[in-house]
Order: structure tokens, then C-alpha cells, then sequence
């Protein structure tokens, strides 16, 4: 049985790792070198990067308190709560945009208001990053809700005892065991922003690939197709490479922080 | 002084309720119950980390019912110690003091001092996760004193060690109970650990209080049936009271009529502990008012002490030393004489 196990999870781990090396390998250095020197291709790196650092640093505001009190409370309609946050994961991702446009667009209540103090999603930063946060803000919550959860309630009830506040015990127990989880969620989150094209083409792009600029990484490999997989092939083959070190390298801190 | 009014704690599928205690200065207080009887909760309520539907709870002169947990004054240790992983010993030690803002100079004399009562000095640059389960203990009740509480939580701080160490442990909390003379309240399941440590007794049964009163008080005059089972009261008969004979109640209980120096009358219930039974070969010259033959139907041997059930009839089980069982040649089968006084019946 361990024999056919083996096999059949070397396929499943060919079927993995086959692609993106076939990818990377299929450019010359030279030539990834020439191609990160053209200047869509590294506003679009920044603009990736920045945007789904932005994103996950939102999340990190706004997700970390809700899933601290998912870890920490019972309440009724607790379980329906937990399954709508995961919602994002499921709906195409073409069909989160739309969703996100009839909220954020400038005729929408939530667009409304951002427009007026100046926060426009169209053919903006703003609605890259809100596109990459809706998408992948799951992962952090849950990752966090599930930190919090493994972090022994009664640490933070001595600690009100000792003489901390509520506060206080949050940022001086809760918070620092919990973070690894955090932190681990926090990389996902950022990964998934970084690979996103389906909300983001709709909010931000409108549908048209030669509209704003600079374009996220995926959306410009997709542009790019368009002209031919030879042209796409190097700008691919950075994507993958970007994300691939940033996510072993992030992942390795986690693992370390928790040998530590 | 720490005074509970009337306590009442909900917790939506558990009820604290009509919780009165009042707890002199200095004095170890035990809360004995089982599982599920509400007693770390009410420890929690104390604390201030459960809110209080009614009632009142008072140190001395300050009210404190309506006070958050960090303006109690109030340490807990819990069974499982809740160390601060993230932190050395000396961090969690010191952790109270800087959440309570003491002068750096004093945190430093102050640590000394309580490592130096509970006798950790050794451990202050270790990790908890490196710690035996006593040192853990210690290291918690440090902790917890450090900040010098008014009234100090332990809640079932024995239960998680090895017999040996739960037994220095109780010797090394009635030695630092001595040396710091504040109130503890300490919560257990084990009724020979309350009636080890504690001055008084609170047995709590299903959210409320059964019984307050010295071990000895639970141990000669129970006030029921539950109280008495779990003081370990092993002889629990009902019997019908027929009558009087020299200054005694006379009770049938069903073979064999006993005399008990309490008044009741009608069908009763009656406690006799095990300690309180005499073995013999031949019958025994005393003032003992109870004295029948019996059969010896069950042996258990429990350590340092064997449970000897005898068949009157009815059932007793009796608690005889090794010596004494080797001595009196006990068997299954073997005819003895079984002793007790009319002042060991207790009827409820």
C-alpha cells in the first residue's frame, strides 16, 4: 500500500512543482534580468508587492480583533459568522469584483462616501488593494482565530489578576503567542493578494487591459499573452520567482519563530 | 476579612447561587466538591473574571463586587500553573509588579524575597516549559504572592502533581501560609487535602453550598447524605428508630438493631465512618455500646490501609492497619466481633 501511496503522491507532487519550474527555467537569467529592467515590469513588481502588503496590513488592523473575538466568545449565529467570513474564498473571483463595484463604486454607498474624502477605487491603488484584501482576508482571520484559540484562556485571566488591563493582557499574552499564527495567516494573505486577477481586473481595470497603468503582476502576464507566450514567458517565469522567495522566505521566519 | 453576600453566578447552563461565606484574616479556607460543582467558578467570581448577577463580595471595609479583576487585589494560581510561556520565571514573577508600575528597585528586592519563601532562587533564568510539575507550582505561587494580594485563589493547585510531590506541596503551602498569614481560599476535590490544609471547610454541590464547618465538624457530624459520601463516610444505612434503652436511640437497620447517642425518631438515615470500627477476635471489654459478630465478605488492599467489608448484616466497611489484618489473621469467611460507640452513629 505504502508503494502505491508513494507513487501516487509523486504524481500529485510533479503535477505541483512541474509548471512553474518548466516556467522559471524556460527563460534565460539574462533574459529575466533584461526583463525586470523594463519599467511596466518593475512598476507592476511594486505595485503588487506594495499593494498586497497594504491589503494584508489592513487585514492585520481590521481581521485580527474580529478573530479574537470569534476565538474568545460564544454567541448565537457564531458558526453562520465564521462561514460568510470564508465566503471570499469560494465566490469566482470575477464575481467578487462585480461585488465589490456595486460597494466601492463612485455611484455605490460605500464609493460614495470614500470619493468624498478623496478614496477612489477605479483605476486605482485603493482598488487593488481592495480587491486583494477581500480575496484573501480569510486566510489571516482564520489563521488568527485559530492562534487565539490555542492560546489558554486562563494566561489572560492571571493576567487581569496581576494587575493588567484588558488591554494589556491582549498585547502582553494573547498577542504575542498567538502571532506565529498571525504572522503565518498574514503570509498567506499577502501571496493570495500578490496572485490575484479576477477581482482586480474588474474594479480596477474595468475590463480593459490597456486601461490604468501600471498593471498587478498577473494582469500584465495576461496582457502580455495576448501577444504571444514568448512575450508573457519571462514576466511569468519573475511572478512566480517574487512570490516563491517571498513566501519560503517568510514561512522560514515562522518556522524559526516557533523552533525559537 | 473577605466576606461573600449571597453570590449569585450565571452562566447560562450553570447556576451559582446563595454563595455566603465569611473568611477571617489568615485563615486557609477549603472549597471541596466534585466535578462540575461550580468551584472554580466561584473562585472566578471572586477574582472578578465572571460577572455577579446578585450579591456582594467585601475585603474588609472596601466593596469590591463591582471592581475589574486587576483592582481586586486578588492572585490565583491555577492547577495547571498557566505560566507565561513567552516569559523567563523571573519575567513571570515580575510580570504583576510591572503591570502594577512598582519602582524598578523594588521589583528587584521584592522577586528576592518571595523566591527566597517559596524556594525557587535557582529557577529565575529558566524557561516554564522546562520546569517539573512542582517547580511550575511554586514558580505560579510566587507569582501570585508577589504582588501581596489580600486573598490568595488556588484553584485544585495539587491535583495536576505525583502523590509525593502533592504531598510536600501541602506541607510547603502550609509553610509559606504560615510565614505570610493571608487568606487563602483554595479549591480541591479531594477531601483528605481539605481536611490536610484547611482550618475550614466549604463543600459545594451542584452551584451551592452543602456545608460549612471544621474537618472535623464534616467528619463526625455531616449534615447529609452527600456531605457524608463524600467525606468518605463509607457506612451510609437507613434504618427506623423503635426505641429507647439507657440514654441511647435505638435503630433497627435491617439484622441487627444499633444504639446511637443522637435523638431521632421514624425512618432515618445514619453515617458510621470506617476509622470509628473495632475488629476482634473475641468480643471486647469497652464502653463501646455496639458489639456484633460478624463475617468477614471482602478485602481491599489500599496501600498502607486495607477495607475490610464485614456482613452483619447488613454491609460495614471498616479500615484496619496492615499490622492489625496480619495480626487478627483476616480472611474472607473468618466470624470477628465488630465494635463501635453509640456516639460514632451519626443520623441525619
Amino acid at each position: 500500500m505504502s508503494i502505491v501511496f508513494i507513487v501516487l503522491g509523486a504524481v500529485m507532487l510533479l503535477f505541483i512543482v512541474a509548471p512553474p519550474l518548466k516556467t522559471v527555467f524556460s527563460s534565460s537569467p539574462g533574459t529575466l534580468w533584461n526583463t525586470l529592467l523594463e519599467e511596466d515590469v518593475y512598476s507592476s513588481i511594486l505595485l503588487t508587492v506594495s499593494a498586497a502588503l497594504t491589503a494584508t496590513l489592513i487585514g492585520l488592523f481590521l481581521g485580527v480583533p474580529l478573530a479574537y473575538l470569534l476565538a474568545r466568545h460564544q454567541f448565537r449565529g457564531k458558526r453562520f459568522l465564521e462561514a460568510i467570513i470564508d465566503v471570499p474564498i469560494v465566490i469566482p473571483h470575477s464575481a467578487a469584483g462585480v461585488a465589490l463595484l456595486f460597494v466601492f463604486g463612485s455611484n455605490f454607498l460605500f464609493g460614495k462616501i470614500l470619493n468624498g474624502i478623496g478614496i477612489g477605487f477605479f483605476r486605482s491603488f485603493s482598488g487593488v488593494v481592495i480587491a486583494m484584501m477581500f480575496v484573501s482576508v480569510p486566510f489571516l482571520i482564520d489563521a488568527a482565530k485559530e492562534g487565539f484559540k490555542a492560546v489558554d484562556v486562563r494566561l489572560e485571566k492571571v493576567a487581569r489578576t496581576l494587575g493588567a488591563s484588558a488591554w494589556s493582557s491582549f498585547f502582553r499574552v494573547s498577542l504575542p503567542l498567538a502571532w506565529r499564527s498571525i504572522f503565518s495567516g498574514s503570509v498567506l494573505m499577502w501571496a493570495r493578494g500578490l496572485s490575484e486577477f479576477g477581482a482586480i481586473i474588474i474594479i480596477a481595470y474595468s475590463a480593459s487591459f490597456l486601461g490604468w497603468n501600471p498593471k498587478v503582476l498577473p494582469i500584465l502576464v495576461a496582457n502580455r499573452f495576448d501577444f504571444g507566450l514568448e512575450y508573457a514567458l519571462p514576466v511569468a517565469a519573475i511572478a512566480i520567482l517574487i512570490s516563491l522567495i517571498a513566501f519560503v522566505g517568510l514561512r522560514a521566519i515562522a518556522y524559526r519563530g516557533e523552533k525559537a | 476579612m473577605i466576606a461573600i453576600k449571597n453570590l449569585k453566578v450565571n452562566l447560562g447552563d450553570f447556576l451559582l447561587h446563595n454563595i455566603s461565606l465569611n473568611i477571617e484574616s489568615g485563615e486557609y479556607f477549603i472549597v471541596v466538591g466534585p466535578t462540575g460543582a461550580g468551584k472554580t467558578v466561584l473562585l472566578e467570581s471572586i477574582a472578578g473574571l465572571y460577572p455577579v448577577l446578585e450579591g456582594e463580595v467585601w475585603i474588609g471595609e472596601k466593596k469590591i463586587t463591582g471592581l475589574s479583576p486587576e483592582r481586586r487585589e486578588i492572585g490565583i494560581v491555577y492547577q495547571d500553573q498557566a505560566l507565561f510561556p513567552h516569559l523567563s520565571v523571573e519575567k513571570n514573577i515580575a510580570f504583576g509588579l510591572k503591570m502594577r508600575k512598582c519602582p524598578k528597585h523594588e521589583v528587584r528586592s521584592k522577586i528576592d524575597t518571595i523566591v527566597g519563601i517559596v524556594g525557587i532562587a535557582h529557577l529565575l533564568n529558566r524557561s516554564p516549559a522546562t520546569l517539573s510539575g512542582g517547580e511550575k507550582q511554586k514558580v505560579a505561587l510566587a507569582r501570585a504572592l508577589v504582588t501581596e494580594p489580600k486573598v490568595l485563589l488556588l484553584d485544585e493547585p495539587l491535583s495536576a502533581l505525583d502523590p509525593e510531590t502533592r504531598e510536600r506541596m501541602q506541607e510547603e503551602l502550609r509553610e509559606i501560609h504560615r510565614r505570610i498569614g493571608l487568606i487563602v481560599i483554595h479549591v480541591t476535590h479531594d477531601f483528605e487535602e481539605a481536611i490536610a490544609l484547611g482550618h475550614r471547610v466549604a463543600v459545594l454541590n451542584d452551584g451551592c453550598i452543602a456545608q460549612i464547618g471544621t474537618p472535623e465538624e464534616f467528619l463526625r457530624r455531616p449534615s447529609s447524605e452527600f456531605v457524608a459520601r463524600f467525606a468518605l463516610t463509607r457506612n451510609i444505612l437507613s434504618g427506623r428508630v423503635v426505641g429507647a434503652e439507657n440514654g441511647c436511640t435505638l435503630i433497627d437497620i435491617g439484622g441487627i438493631k444499633v444504639r446511637a447517642t443522637m435523638e431521632a425518631s421514624g425512618e432515618v438515615r445514619l453515617s458510621l465512618r470506617p476509622e470509628d470500627i473495632l475488629i476482634s477476635k473475641e468480643p471486647l471489654q469497652s464502653s463501646a455500646r455496639n458489639c456484633f459478630l460478624g463475617v468477614v465478605s471482602d478485602i481491599v488492599h489500599r496501600g498502607s490501609v486495607i477495607y475490610v467489608t464485614l456482613n452483619l448484616p447488613p454491609d460495614f466497611v471498616c479500615i484496619v492497619t496492615r499490622q492489625a489484618f496480619d495480626e487478627l489473621e483476616l480472611r474472607k469467611g473468618l466470624e470477628v466481633w465488630v465494635t463501635f460507640k453509640a456516639s460514632a452513629i451519626h443520623v441525619f
